[in-house]
């Protein structure tokens, strides 16, 4: 699986990322600085989490607009994967890639801890290798991770199953305790409509190695390895 | 010529940092405030002469980024 990563003036989840998709692909990543609107062939595109323009105007708001975007729009179109983690689930809705919005914490304070996740739905090269129902833990660090989105499109989310992760507590049930951000419905990640392009707020690049105190992420990248791996 | 576009958030989406503010207004002594609603005002300077062709290009801005039209409206005043 060949993967680039996309960097904006203010992403700061980079190296992880790279180090993830490197340890689990065997390939290292190509980078792709954000004026740039060249991107190699590649089978999987990452917009990483950060602080890009300094979250300006609105968290994603900068970024979504770079040059690269209009790139990363039509590789998602043909059928690139497309992951959005954090701040990159931000860039990915403000740049239309995904419906709704990250708005600020319902709680007002940035959230940095780790939570609990469901998975929802299977049906997608980020989730194949799971079980529906999967209780796994993952590491949040977000201060606009607050999904919201209109009736009809959340309307159009359950009903297609594009919802890829909730907030659970670590029985899988849903409390409000569980959410961290009051996002809608418990909204932890939310897949397109042709399900290659996964926005996410929780970081699984920083939950795949024993030192990091767990692996319940690993099965994300090894699931997109699996599926994308032979295309390259 | 010179522009005011203002930003609000639509009715019915939650506004955490208003409800923070309003709470605020409370504990400072101002019993009689109700909600508060945060937005914002962007004063954008323009080189156009027409007001009509002025209020579109805003508009445009106001579409395309100034504004998150999920979750906010905005509205154009021409301001000299």
């Amino acid at each position: 699986m060949k993967a680039a990563v996309v960097v904006f003036p203010g992403s700061n989840r980079e190296r992880d990322m790279i180090a993830a998709l490197e340890q689990i692909s065997g390939r290292r990543p190509d980078v792709v600085w954000h004026a740039d609107t060249e991107l190699p062939k590649v089978d999987l595109i990452v917009v990483p989490g950060g602080f890009s323009y300094g979250d300006y105007l609105r968290s994603g708001a900068i970024a979504a607009r770079a040059p690269i975007m209009r790139t990363i729009a039509e590789r998602a179109a043909a059928g690139v994967a497309v992951l959005g983690v954090c701040n990159g689930f931000q860039i990915l809705c403000e740049a239309g890639l995904l419906p709704g919005v990250l708005m600020r914490n319902a709680g007002l304070r940035f959230v940095c801890k780790e939570v609990h996740l469901r998975v929802e739905t299977t049906a997608s090269p980020f989730t194949a290798d799971y079980e529906a129902g999967d209780v796994i833990r993952c590491p949040v660090a977000h201060g606009d991770g607050n999904y919201r989105c209109d009736d009809e499109t959340f309307r159009r989310l359950t009903g297609d199953e594009r919802i890829a992760f909730r907030y659970v507590d670590a029985t899988g049930a849903r409390t409000p305790a569980a959410n961290p951000n009051g996002s809608l419905d418990d909204i932890a990640g939310i897949l397109s409509e042709a399900r290659n392009v996964l926005g996410m707020m929780p970081h699984p690049e920083n939950l795949i190695e024993p030192l990091h105190g767990g692996t319940d992420c690993r099965p994300l990248f090894e699931s997109l390895v699996e599926r994308l791996g032979v295309a390259a | 010529m010179k522009a005011r576009v203002t930003v609000t958030l639509k009715n019915g989406v939650l506004d955490p940092q208003g409800k923070a503010i309003g709470n605020a207004l409370h504990s400072l002594g101002f019993p009689g405030v109700g909600a508060v609603r945060q937005g914002k005002v962007f004063d954008v300077e323009i080189a156009e002469t027409d007001r009509t062709a002025a209020e579109a290009a805003l508009s445009a801005m106001a579409e395309k980024l100034l504004a998150n039209t999920v979750i906010e409206n905005y509205s154009v005043e021409i301001i000299g």
